[in-house]
């Protein structure tokens, strides 16, 4: 009986696995993806040169066999900083999306099992902190408490958490109307195990797409903010302050606002067809 | 029933009300529970314990802070946004003055956004599976993904610093229509590009659940081509989550003006917050949040309410 379990299991992984590689947008999604996770890793024990340290004698140098992708106003090596830059960009993507899950997924199960005031006040405040963009909300948090990364993390989250206390409530609405966990809820099972075998499976997907499509936006967002000086402030290199430097080289060295251009995009890319692979997976298994 | 629709329209404005309250007491406490007091900041290094405790009781913040809250929302309901600690000038006039700048470019952004989302839309749409299709698919794919940040700059490169078409910052002011307009081409493509992109799929998507429909097999099999059944029967019903994202869209488009008018020195509503949130001018800061904060509420409200109202399988309903 274990055994046969066993196989069946190994089974659907292989063939969980060839729907992943035959469809496009799921397979060049994480490929993308991965190339950026192993950067950022990478960057942090190894650049090619340090991201912060200045040279002098080499500024704004072209592309080199030294210098691979040239260097900034200060002789900074552009590609040590790009690569120093992916961490950032991991770091405020991931944290803020970790941070809006947290809050927004147990809010949105709760709002859909229960009709009760909590669960309406709930959903008021979400409608409150929509009206808060990510944009608005560092501005907040950078007047107040002055620019920095972790505030560009929760101004981010925060501004992510009514998205998912929706997306949350929509999905498990569905999962919840269904007939196998009314006749679970007749069997005399407890809210939480209901909501650990039934919901949070039925509505894994859906989660995931999500988060990886918040992960790309929230890479939109970060280069803006620190493009603004309302994130991760100089010396420390992000995509954002990058092209912020770069702007002022526009006519003579084009090509230095040209890497983390490409950067950002590829990253806003990445995230976003593995939000679109997912999506298409889960619609080609029937909705499961 | 029959007062329905109308009740509907009043409870959705009183939602919206009651979460400007909710929100402006958020905006207020947040920048209010810090340490250190506005009247220090405006002095600065030549400040004396007396000076300051003149100042703090000449902008009333000696007062309870409920108080205080009150007196900034009561300014804000009669149009009055109380004086910038830094300038000294209205901040009612200011910005009034900036969106006449933030305005007509979130305006321009979303022309050309139709522009672009449209055609684009439509023809992913009609030529799914066939090379024209994955062409279209493939840019809009890539469209989204190109911040208005890169864009802006990109475009600057183009056609500013090459070809000399635009000016690449700077504003002359509305005495100059036909300079000011040049001067927001730029930036609104900035924006408008990537709301194409976003637009075009959506569009692509409500068009195609139309076309497999069963009222347009219907219409094709009474012998209209495609292209007509879609135009006589399914673009309208296409039409209701466009408009549903055209609405949303705004939204972003007003957030994404705060980005592209620092970019090009547009003298905005974005380019006004972000020299407040430098300077620490913090009532200018509440101010532009609670401007900012009605705009996406009241479209995001418009957008519910409009829906109803597109959609006659909805209406009566709540």
């Amino acid at each position: 009986m274990t055994l046969l379990a066993g196989k069946v299991d190994e089974a659907q992984r292989r063939s969980a696995f060839r729907r992943w590689r035959a469809n496009p947008s799921a397979l060049l999604g994480t490929v993308i993806v991965g190339v950026i996770a192993l950067t950022a890793l990478v960057s942090l024990v190894w650049t090619p040169y340090g991201p912060l340290a200045i040279d002098t004698n080499h500024t704004l140098s072209a592309m080199s066999a030294s210098h691979w992708l040239g260097t900034d106003e200060y002789g900074r090596d552009t590609l040590s900083r790009l690569m120093a830059s992916c961490k950032i960009t991991m770091y405020v993507g991931g944290l803020s999306v970790l941070f809006a899950t947290a809050i927004g997924l147990p809010l949105g199960i709760w709002s859909a099992w229960n009709k009760g005031w909590v669960s309406q006040l709930i959903l008021r405040a979400a409608d409150v902190l929509y009206g808060f963009p990510a944009l608005l909300a560092a501005s907040l948090f950078a007047a107040a408490f002055g620019a920095s990364t972790n505030t560009v993390v929760l101004a981010i989250g925060i501004a992510y958490i009514p998205v998912f206390v929706r997306v949350t409530r929509s999905a498990a609405l569905v999962i919840l109307n269904a007939e196998y966990v009314l006749a679970a809820l007749a069997y005399g099972r407890r809210p939480f195990a209901i909501v650990r075998k039934h919901v949070l499976p039925g509505i894994g997907s859906i989660i995931v797409a999500q988060m990886s499509l918040l992960f790309s936006i929230a890479v939109l967002a970060e280069s803006g903010l620190d493009y603004l000086g309302l994130g991760t402030a100089p010396p420390n290199s992000s995509w954002g302050t990058m092209l912020q430097s770069a702007q002022n080289y526009l006519s003579s060295d084009a090509l230095l606002c040209l890497w983390p251009s490409l950067a950002i995009v590829l990253c806003v890319l990445g995230f976003s067809l593995l939000s679109e692979g997912v999506s298409e997976l889960r619609d080609e298994r029937g909705g499961r | 029933m029959s007062k329905g629709r109308g009740w509907f329209v009043v409870r959705r404005l009183g939602v919206v009300l009651s979460s400007l309250v909710a929100a402006s007491m958020l905006v207020f406490v947040f920048l209010n529970v810090l340490p250190g007091s506005p009247a220090e900041v405006i002095l600065g290094t030549q400040s004396t314990p007396a000076s300051v405790a003149a100042l703090t009781i000449q902008l009333g913040l000696n007062k309870p802070i409920w108080r205080q809250y009150l007196d900034w929302m009561g300014g804000l309901v009669n149009g009055n946004f109380g004086v910038s600690y830094i300038s000294g000038q209205s901040i009612g006039h200011e910005i009034h003055q900036a969106l006449l700048v933030t305005g007509p470019l979130v305006l321009l952004a979303m022309l050309i956004g139709l522009v672009i989302g449209v055609p684009l839309g439509l023809t992913g749409a009609l030529y799914k599976g066939r090379w024209l299709g994955s062409v279209v698919g493939g840019l809009s794919q890539i469209g989204i993904a190109i911040p208005s940040v890169v864009a802006g700059i990109l475009l600057t490169v183009g056609l500013s610093i090459k070809l000399h078409l635009f000016p690449s910052s700077g504003f002359p002011g509305w005495q100059d229509p036909w300079g000011s307009l040049r001067a927001l081409v730029l930036p609104a493509f900035a924006l408008g590009v990537v709301e194409g992109a976003i637009l075009a799929r959506y569009i692509r998507a409500a068009v195609m659940e139309q076309l497999r429909s069963d009222y347009l097999r219907t219409a094709r099999s009474k012998g209209l081509r495609r292209s007509q059944a879609l135009r006589r029967h399914g673009l309208r019903v296409a039409a209701i989550p466009v408009v549903t994202v055209l609405g949303l869209e705004i939204a972003s488009l007003i957030v994404g003006a705060i980005v592209v008018e620092n970019i090009f020195a547009l003298p905005g509503v974005g380019m006004m917050l972000l020299n407040a949130v430098n300077n620490r001018d913090l009532i200018v800061v509440q101010d532009i949040a609670m401007v900012v904060v009605t705009a996406v509420l009241l479209i995001n409200t418009l957008v519910d309410l409009s829906y109803q109202w597109l959609d006659p399988r909805l209406r009566g309903r709540r």
